[in-house]
């Protein structure tokens, strides 16, 4: 077992209320890697507080990338959230924490 | 073979300016292109414009011009922005004045209307499955408009463009048009003058901004980070890079995480202008600190632009305290307990508690340790003020009446405006192009 962060990169970004987070491989031999163990499945449960359904995975192999929608609650978008981070930046440092 | 040089000055209302004097002065840039509108902004611009009509654009723009206008008319950059925001015309106005006070003769400065689609609320639809609000509630409206306007504007002779809301990339993207004529429904042309602009609109996001994690993702010189432009040839492939000696990195790892940045289907990415695919784009170092992007595809248009709707979302209160030392969590505790009898009774939505340096942003984690300093952070929604003000008022009272040694107070009542989005015909909104100065 490895952090996900030892092995890949993200970025947090949102519309609205759904919030999307990039992961990529740092070494693009590693993306079948993740293609295999950062499904949608383990995403969903590691952001079981923050979301409202299952998350939604896009696969972009030329990027050696996965982005993860995730749909947040209706008060949960930036000009609304009364979170202390209503943007949802720190979403992707929650991702990286994810155990691989 | 024709390329255009273009730099981002600024990726969000507040942005620095410095690094856009420096790409005025050093990029050898035909555009500077600044993008400093955030979805409520405008809604904010919109009331400020309601008390003073010849205000309501971006309050940074007199700021920005002073530094960037010398530079930009010596090296004969053309700027483009939405700084116009809710008064592209008094914008302006301000930017030729400013011109006047810098000695600089004949600019030419366009302004482009018609984003705001307020008049139009009956014939708005809602955007996916989200409820249009009530229409007692909506204090502005405004359409994202596209590149079309913009190189219009451009090919009239405008020195500088200003625009209210307009799609982020498509400020981008308006250059390129006009620059290489391009027909705007040759869709791949508008994927991959899209990417570009895509790429750019968040300024030093592509440089390093937003990016470096010691250890793991190291960025040399972020405090004087560099802003990147975007070397972009006809067929609408571009080189990215930045100032030579500025701060910041552009590799693989940067321009990957820009180019899905706020994207959710890859394959989807929808703008006024194109419905542009990112699944298929490359990136390819040229030489250090300069990027190859290629490959991005399109498809045609929507039918609808998007609006963002302002909504009155009533008062939201908030007050900090922070306890320190042995036994802070403990006392953080006691004060959250406290403060969630006192506030029982008035009229809080939505009241929330953290306690910021254990699970205020992502919750507590498993094997958490106490620490060492807490800071109680109440907040909630009200619809009046003076229950917004009990939050405030209970908050500071935990000095008093709370537990030992609560520390550094700090409150604030302030009036939310929510952002819904919809969906309206395009052929219902009219773009007037307009000119001011010499």
């Amino acid at each position: 077992m490895m952090k996900l962060r030892t092995v890949a990169h993200a970025r947090a970004g949102d519309k609205g209320n759904l919030a999307n987070i990039s992961v990529f491989a740092y070494h693009d031999e590693d993306y079948a890697m993740l293609v295999e163990r950062v499904t949608e499945e383990r995403v969903s449960e590691l952001f079981r507080e923050h979301i409202t359904r299952p998350v939604t995975r896009y696969c972009v192999p030329n990027l050696c990338g996965l982005n993860f929608v995730l749909q947040r609650r209706p008060t949960d978008s930036v000009t609304r959230s009364l979170r202390l981070d209503a943007h949802g930046k720190s979403l992707s440092s929650l991702m990286l924490s994810l155990e691989i | 073979m024709k390329k255009i040089r273009i730099g981002a000055g600024a990726g969000f209302s507040a942005d620095r300016i410095e690094p856009a004097v420096e790409l005025a002065e050093k990029g050898h840039l035909d555009f500077l292109i600044f993008e400093c509108l955030a979805e409520r902004t405008i809604a904010l611009s919109q009331l400020r414009k309601r008390e003073d009509p010849d205000s309501g654009f971006d309050p940074l723009l007199s700021e920005r011009m002073h530094a960037v206008l010398p530079a930009c008319r010596r090296n004969g950059v053309r700027v483009i922005s939405n700084m116009g925001a809710a008064n592209p015309r008094a914008a302006a106005r301000e930017t030729i004045e400013i011109a006047r006070r810098l000695g600089l003769h004949g600019l030419r400065v366009a302004c482009i209307e018609g984003d705001d689609v307020l008049h139009l609320k009956d014939a708005f639809r809602p955007f996916d499955d989200q409820p249009l609000p009530d229409n007692a509630t909506i204090i502005s409206a405004n359409a994202y408009l596209g590149a079309d306007a913009l190189a219009e504007a451009l090919h009239r002779g405008a020195d500088v463009v200003l625009t209210g809301r307009v799609a982020d990339p498509s400020l981008f993207l308006g250059a390129l048009i006009h620059a290489f004529a391009w027909n705007t429904e040759s869709w791949d042309l508008m994927g991959r003058g899209t990417a570009v602009g895509h790429l750019l609109e968040c300024a030093g996001q592509l440089t390093g901004g937003y990016f470096a994690d010691p250890g793991f993702k190291d960025v040399p010189d972020l405090d004087r980070l560099g802003f990147p432009l975007a070397e972009v040839s006809e067929d609408g492939s571009a080189l990215l890079t930045k100032v030579e000696g500025s701060g910041g990195l552009i590799t693989l790892q940067t321009c990957r995480e820009q180019i899905l940045y706020e994207v959710l289907n890859p394959s989807s990415y929808i703008t006024p202008d194109v419905i542009a695919d990112f699944t298929e784009i490359r990136f390819e170092q040229q030489a250090p600190g300069t990027m190859r992007v290629s490959g991005a595809k399109g498809k045609p248009r929507p039918r609808d632009y998007k609006v963002s709707i302002g909504v009155d979302d009533g008062l939201i209160a908030e007050g900090q305290i922070s306890y320190a030392g042995p036994g802070a969590l403990e006392r953080s505790e006691l004060a959250r307990q406290i403060l969630e009898k006192r506030l029982a009774h008035i009229g809080a939505e939505d009241l929330r508690v953290d306690l910021i340096g254990l699970n205020s942003i992502l919750g507590a984690p498993a094997d958490w340790s106490a620490p060492y300093e807490v800071r109680l952070r109440a907040v909630a929604r009200f619809t009046n003020e003076m229950d917004a003000k009990r939050l405030t008022r209970e908050v500071e009272s935990l000095y008093l009446n709370g537990p030992a040694a609560g520390s550094g107070v700090t409150f604030a009542v302030r009036e939310n405006i929510a952002i819904v989005p919809a969906l309206i015909a395009r052929k219902l909104v009219t773009l007037i192009i307009s000119m001011e100065g010499a």
